[in-house]
């Protein structure tokens, strides 16, 4: 899961951190944790919500609605948690805790776990691979972003387009892991 | 009339979601293997960016400034539901190309963006304008990827079935590549170049 159906090169969720995030290593990696954090907390929470009380109520229909709700809701309880039992990983996190609530990842592990029929421990992996591969390929475009900021790039390709040019490289990297399972 | 036209025109090129804001990028990138999908797609999002946009602006006296953006999050998947259920009975086999990118239009982050920064701040005609000139803009860009990735990726370009042309060579021997998600990258990127060095869009 984490390599061979990567998050953000293979299914495009998460890019705006992926583009936004990525400039500094060590903004990266807490990115990066923070996310996978979130995601196996929401999956382990929306599993039962969607199984025992959606499901009962004959309400698929508004998974996407309660899904949201949730994931908003628990990133919130979590950083308040963070913040009062554990200082100096709240200051590591930092703002990206936050950020979390509109980071597709989230919402669409979340999804995949639904409509994949994923029972609770698989759904619970599916989001832990998931988010190692999103702070995997998060840590690696920094690494290359901090090193491209050295490099004479010609003008109009400065910036994003020379990003997506590299995340073009990484994907074909990362397509080679296709069908290994 | 004429604030009603600059809304407009802004979405559509001059602060273009995607190509100069960078924003709602997992959709564009995602569904752009097909025209399509792109063509469906848009639209999805021109209905929700204009209901949102119409309802925040109608509401901004109303909430409250802390309960703001889940109130935002709350309206916009309401109506994320609501095209997901008409795509799905009537056009079942582009609900079922577009996956959990149709849901996923909750987290995208123009409409959450427009939202906040322009509906909640202006009055209902305006926010129509903005949400048609972004939506539009949108449409645009991802038509604008899509095609390209179309025609290189199977060397001919389809519209809801019906073959708009093939290219003799290419359609033989088409260039996977672009069908890839590294391709949706590589076409981005490129067009992101050339888009400044024409000065189309302004270095950041």
């Amino acid at each position: 899961m984490a390599l061979i159906n990567n998050f953000v090169l293979v299914k495009f969720l998460g890019l705006c951190p992926f583009f936004g995030v990525s400039k500094k290593l060590s903004n990266a990696l807490s990115m990066g944790l923070a996310v996978t954090f979130v995601m196996v907390a929401a999956s382990a929470v929306i599993w039962p919500i969607y199984n025992y009380i959606l499901v009962n109520l004959h309400a698929e229909y508004l998974s996407t609605v309660v899904y949201i709700l949730v994931i908003a809701t628990l990133v919130q309880i979590l950083e308040l948690v963070i913040m009062r039992t554990n200082y100096a990983l709240y200051s590591a996190f930092g703002i990206y805790l936050a950020l979390i609530t509109t980071n597709c990842a989230v919402l669409g592990v979340t999804l995949v776990n639904t409509s994949e029929g994923y029972n609770f421990i698989e759904s619970v992996l599916s989001a832990l691979g998931g988010g190692i591969g999103f702070a995997l390929v998060l840590v690696i475009m920094s690494g290359i972003r901090e090193r491209l900021d050295n490099v004479r790039v010609p003008k109009s390709m400065k910036g994003l387009p020379v990003a997506f040019m590299v995340a073009a490289l990484l994907g074909l990297a990362f397509s080679g892991f296709a069908g290994m399972v | 009339m004429v604030s009603w036209l600059k809304e407009f025109g802004k979405g559509l090129v001059v602060s273009n979601p995607i190509f100069v804001m960078a924003l709602g990028l997992c959709p564009s990138l995602a569904v752009t293997n097909s025209l399509d999908n792109a063509i469906g797609m848009g639209a999805a999002v021109i209905f929700v960016l204009l209901c949102s946009n119409i309802l925040v602006s109608i509401l901004r006296t109303w909430v409250a400034g802390i309960v703001r953006i889940p109130t935002f999050i709350v309206i916009i998947a309401t109506f994320v539901t609501i095209i997901s259920l008409i795509f799905q009975a009537y056009v079942p086999a582009l609900y079922e190309s577009l996956g959990i990118y149709l849901p996923l239009i909750v987290v995208n982050c123009i409409i959450l963006g427009r939202a906040e920064a322009f509906a909640s701040k202006n009055r209902l005609s305006l926010a129509v304008a903005d949400a048609l000139g972004m939506g539009s803009g949108f449409l645009l860009a991802i038509c604008i990827i899509a095609t390209l990735r179309e025609t290189l990726g199977t060397g001919k370009l389809t519209i809801f079935g019906n073959t708009l042309f093939s290219l003799p060579v290419l359609s033989e021997q088409p260039i996977s590549l672009f069908l890839l998600p590294a391709g949706a990258f590589l076409v981005i990127g490129l067009l992101l170049a050339l888009f400044r060095r024409v000065g189309l869009i302004k270095n950041d």
